[in-house]
Order: structure tokens, then sequence, then C-alpha cells
């Protein structure tokens, strides 16, 4: 413990100087993938509750719902739900792209908002399989008005499940990332549906257009040599020189320090940073398109009519899952399933209803939304930072730094937080 | 009497000609429609693979991963939550720190077997400190007094000495494993059966048995409350071959293997 806090004392001082006098935030780390990779280190987190009164609710959000066998384990939609005693407002926190209900951020915002008192039911993102297994009505996620009705639905379930068991004063939605695109438009079906009359919907680190981060992201993987379908091999190339460092090192195991000391000793290049970066969200991307694949039988990775079981190897559908880019998964899989479905849909109409401008309307005037971002969110460009902060004006908080996330944890953020439903 | 048995031979050949005839089904369902390419296979794949293990058993491996997740749900995991239920949190703290301590001889022996001398100076210093005055290991003061825990298995041994991990092998209840970390755990197991036999703690009770038998149950109970991992809880549906890939390559790294691209 000791050695842990002394290494994240010395990454913290080491890169304060150069940004201690500029501004007020303490958030220590500057650069926008390091920030994204590393988060926030322990000691800048704020204190979390040591019990929570938490519970794991595994829903039956389409009755009859047919599960091959393959995802013989998916017993449900799985949310997390943590209630208090008394009566408290209820948050709905949806989880960014390809993250469960239990991802360490969802896991953190939830802790934070228990400590102030409110009830919190978490939600898996729809792109993460099981919400795709189990919640989504055609099984095709990534749609933003279809997302939006799913995650209703299952909200609407979620809350027939516990109502019996708290008293609530209020609902609010957040989300962050891809989850927070999607509180937008749950919130804009909430205002026809009236189920829950959300008083305030929080976004953290949206994006503006999906396409458009995508391509963002989808560009890190450039910086790899030989362009994205070698990730493989460096892969491969990237685990030697772990390994090595390990070896070189006089490691006790693969554990903090050792995670800590590759950056500070930057065993990893800039462009090597921002491919695994990229290689990290190609392997989320992959179960995604599996997932999708399968339930769907749409013959895109998994031959189609084939019936795979709970033995059967999946690492070819992995290996090829994994070296699809998102634009070949756009052009070959998700538009033209909606294109079918909707004669007239010009590719180009598709991209735009999938971005915040297509309900900037609603947005620009609905007093109940606020919005957290990053300077040097690398999923955002400066011209959409930009039209946020236009649309948004008074209700947007932009930190000078933290990448994507990264800041996340940090208490003056999640202070923020708490306080943004406070209010 | 007869008839009971013979009551007993029909159902069991009623049974079995159900099951018989329900694989039938299953069979012809799944081949009634046929099976088309799909739009992007391996056969595309012009880059090295990666995130590999040898599996030549998967087959045999996933259905284990699979009877883990049923044992855990209904056997292991309810005895873990009802052991944490009942026990208080501090005194589950100190039954871990027991037998973590007790696993410092299998990591003292280990580090000897690899000709470790300071980290076997340090393991062995540990184990009496922590005995002492760490109370037979309910506290950890080695650790303050800056003596890190390396943990050591035979497994690891045969690595060191050379010994590949040969083909991946997911344990019943052990869970995720190699045929040499088998071996190790079965050389390991056998240094400590003979080390608590010839010590024999409860040689002189008269229910040596059974509170043998109890200290080992309580050891498993343990060993999976300390451990955090759930099977399937990712849903991930390439969990069991991220599962492998960390298993393997955490093992390899820690051993200190160079890997193969780098001796090339």
């Amino acid at each position: 413990m000791f050695m842990r806090l002394l290494l994240i004392a010395s990454l913290v001082l080491s890169s304060l100087p150069a940004f201690a006098a500029d501004d007020d935030y303490g958030y220590p780390i500057p650069g926008s993938f390091e920030a994204t990779i590393l988060g926030t280190p322990p000691a800048l987190m704020q204190e979390f509750p040591e019990k929570m009164r938490v519970r794991q609710l595994v829903l039956d959000v389409i009755p009859g719902r047919y599960k091959p066998p393959v995802f013989f384990y998916d017993e449900g939609l799985r949310c997390t739900f943590a209630y208090q005693k008394q009566k408290a407002p209820l948050v709905f926190l949806i989880a960014g792209a390809g993250a469960s209900d239990q991802s360490a951020k969802l896991w953190s915002m939830m802790q934070g908002l228990y400590k102030a008192g409110f009830h919190v039911i978490t939600l898996p993102s729809p792109t993460h399989a099981n919400f795709i297994i189990s919640a989504s009505k055609s099984g095709v996620p990534g749609e933003l008005t279809e997302d939006a009705a799913d995650l209703y639905h299952a909200m609407e379930v979620a809350w027939k499940e516990v109502q019996g068991e708290i008293e609530v004063s209020s609902f609010h939605l957040g989300g962050y990332s891809l989850g927070a695109a999607q509180s937008a438009f749950v919130a804009k079906l909430d205002e026809e549906r009236h189920v829950f009359d959300f008083r305030k919907v929080l976004m953290i680190n949206p994006p503006v257009s999906l396409y458009s981060s995508v391509t963002r992201i989808e560009d890190l993987l450039k910086q790899i040599p030989g362009g994205p379908k070698k990730q493989g091999i460096f892969f491969n190339k990237m685990l030697s020189k772990f390994s090595a460092f390990y070896r070189a090192g006089n490691f006790v195991a693969i554990n903090d320090d050792f995670l800590y000391a590759i950056y500070s000793e930057q065993l990893f290049s800039q462009p090597e940073t921002a491919g695994l970066i990229g290689l990290t969200y190609r392997i989320n991307l992959a179960g995604m398109i599996f997932a999708s694949d399968v339930m769907t039988n749409g013959g895109y990775v998994v031959p189609k009519n084939k019936v795979l079981r709970s033995t059967d190897s999946l690492t070819d559908y992995f290996l090829v899952s994994t070296h699809l880019s998102f634009f070949e998964y756009f052009n070959e899989y998700f538009y033209p399933y909606f294109a079918q479905r909707r004669p007239g849909l010009t590719k180009e109409a598709f991209i735009r209803s999938l971005s915040l401008k297509s309900i900037e309307g609603y947005l620009k005037t609905s007093p109940k939304f606020g919005v957290m971002a990053n300077e040097n969110d690398f999923i955002l460009t400066k011209p959409e930072l930009e039209y946020l902060r236009q649309l948004f004006g008074e209700r947007i908080k932009v930190y000078p730094r933290g990448g994507h996330l990264g800041n996340l944890e940090y208490k003056d953020n999640m202070a923020y937080m708490v306080n943004f439903f406070k209010e | 009497m007869m008839t009971v048995t013979r009551y007993k031979i029909c159902r069991t050949v009623q049974v079995l000609t159900l099951m018989l005839s329900l694989t039938g089904c299953a069979i012809t369902r799944s081949n009634a429609v046929k099976e088309e390419p799909p739009w992007h296979s391996i056969s595309e794949f012009r880059d090295q693979r990666y995130a590999e293990v040898a599996d030549p058993w998967e087959g045999f491996n996933r259905g284990m991963y699979r009877f883990n997740f049923y044992f855990d749900k209904f056997v292991f995991l309810p005895v873990v939550s009802s052991y944490e239920f009942v026990t208080p949190d501090f005194v589950e703290e100190r039954i871990s720190g027991i037998f973590n301590n007790l696993g410092e001889v299998r990591n003292l022996t280990n580090s000897m077997f690899q000709l470790k001398g300071v980290e076997s100076a340090t393991t062995l210093g540990r184990f009496l400190t922590n005995s002492t005055l760490g109370l037979g290991g309910m506290f950890d003061p080695a650790t303050k007094f800056g003596m890190a825990r390396h943990n050591q298995d035979f497994g690891k041994t045969l690595g060191y000495w050379g010994a590949s991990s040969g083909p991946y092998l997911v344990l019943p209840i052990f869970g995720p494993s190699s045929l040499r970390d088998t071996g190790g755990i079965a050389v390991d197991s056998g240094i400590s059966y003979g080390l608590y036999s010839a010590i024999d703690p409860f040689g002189n009770s008269s229910n040596a048995m059974a509170l043998d038998a109890g200290v080992t149950a309580l050891g498993g109970v343990d060993a999976r409350h300390q451990q955090s991992f759930r099977y399937y809880e990712s849903g991930y549906p390439f969990e069991y071959n991220m599962v492998r890939f960390i298993y393997h390559e955490q093992r390899e790294i820690e051993i200190g293997k160079p890997r193969i691209e780098e001796v090339e």
C-alpha cells in the first residue's frame, strides 16, 4: 500500500508543476490518452461508503425471448440496484459503449450518489452483449431512438421489480460516453411517455455524432505500423514489450506498481498508446458484433443457421470480429439492416440521425439537462465541443483536461455530479 | 422387489429412449436449415493470430468452465455467502491471514527449488514474523517491514526450469490451469500433506478426522472468498478466450519467460 501511494504521489508531483499555475483544477494527468487509460489515481478519488445496500437485479425484460445455447449463461438483463432505507430520489445510470452494469465507472458514480443519499439503478450499455441478448428488441444496437425505447422499457421493468421496496421522491437520469447520448434520447421519449418525468438529466463526456466520434477512435488504429489490419502483429509486439519490461525490473507481480511503472517510464510511445486504446475498443466492439450477429442470425461473422453450442470454440470468431472496422460493420451490417426496414433511408440521413443534432431543438430548450465535458476529449473535434458549448450554454461544464472519462472519478467531478442532481 | 426392479429398468429404458429421441430431434432440426458461409471469415485473415493459447482440449475445457459456473452458482457461492453472512469482516480477514500464512510454506519451498536466495530469505522472514508477531498469520506486520509477498508454486518452479506450460486445462472447481500447473498443484498438495501429517496438529484429538476435514473445507471456502472472479460475469461473449489468455500470459510473464517473438 505504501509503495502504491509513493508511486501515485510521484506520478502526481511529476506532472503537477506544468499545470499548477495555469488553472485551479487538480486533476493531474495532462495527456488525453494517458488520462483515458490511467483514470484517476486512488488518492484523488472521493471517499466512498464502506457498506452499501446493493444487489444485482436479473430482469426478464422480453418474456419468452429465445436465447441460443452459446449464451446459455445469460439469464436476463443485469442491472445493479443500490437503495436507501428512507425516501429518496432514484437515479438511473447508463453505461458507456460495451460496458456492463458493474463497470468500474458506473460503480464509482453509484457509490458517489449513494453516499449523497440517492437510490441508484445502473444499466448496461445497449451495446453490451447482455443487453443485446436480453433487452434489445431488434438485436441490433446503436440506433439511438430504438436504443432509447429498449432502455426505457428496461427501466420500467426494473422499476416495477423494486417499486415495493423503496420510496422514491423523484426520478433522475445520467450516462457517460455513449450512455450520455442515449440519456438524451431516453429523456426525450420520457416527455411523451411520462412514466418517470425525469427531473434532471446528466450527460458525461457525450459524443455529438456517433459516426464522427467512432471515426476519431478508428483513426487511432491508423497509427499501428501497417494499419489496423495488422493489429495482431502489433498486439504480439506490445505484449513482448510488456513481458520484457517485467523481466528487466524487479517486480513482485503484475500489479498496480508494475502498471504505474509502465506509465512513469513511458514504456509505450504516443502512437503505441493510441494504438492500444484503439485495439481495446476493437476487442470491445467485437463482442457487440458477435452477439448481434448470433441473435439476428445475420450471417455476418457466424454462418447463417449455424447453432453454436456452449462447448464450441469461438476463437476464429473472436479474431475475425476484432479485425472488422466500425466502417465495415456500419456499411455491411448496421446500415443495411435499417435501410431494409425504412425504404428511402439514405446513408447520410441515417448518420445525421445518430447525433445529438437530430434532437437539438429539445436539448436547447429543456432546462433539465446538464453536461460535463473535457477540453481534450479525443472523441470530440474542436467544432463539436464548440457546438456543445453553444447548445447548452450555462448548463455545460468543460474541464481543461481528463481525456475521455479519465477524470470521471476525480473528487471534484464527482462532487459536481452529485450537486447537479441535488439542486 | 421383483416388480420394483422391473419398474426401474423400464423407467431407465423409457428415459433413455426419450433422451435419444430428443437428441435426434435436436440434430434433425439443426440440420434442416442449411448453413451458409458468413460474410467475413477467418480465410480473409492476413495477420498474426493473437491472444491465443494452445488449447487442444477446448471442448472439454469449455464444458468444465460451464460446470464450474453451475458449481459456483448452486454449491460454492451459496456456502461462501453464508460464511460471509455469519462471519464478521474482522474474523474473515484473520482467517484469510492464517491460510495465506500457511501458503508461505509453499512459497518458501518453491523459491528454494528455484535457488532464489534473497526471495527465500524474504519469504522465510515473512513466515517467521507473521507466525509470531502476526499471531499465526492473523496479521501481516511483515509487509509493513518491507518484506513483500512472493507467490510461488511448483508450476512456476517447473516453468522456471524450462518446462513449457503444455495445453490449457480448466480444472473442476480449481478453474483455469495448464497441464504443467496441474502437475504443480499435485506436487504442492503432496508436500503440504506430507508436512501436515508429520506435524499432525490434531493428532491427540479424538476427532482428528473431522477437524482435518473442517480445516480443509474452511480453507476452500476462504480461498473462494478471497477470489472475486465469477464465471461469465463479464457477459463478454469471448470471456473464455480472454480468461485463458490472461491466465496463461500472466503465468508466463511472472515465471519470467521470454516470449517466442522475442527469441526469434
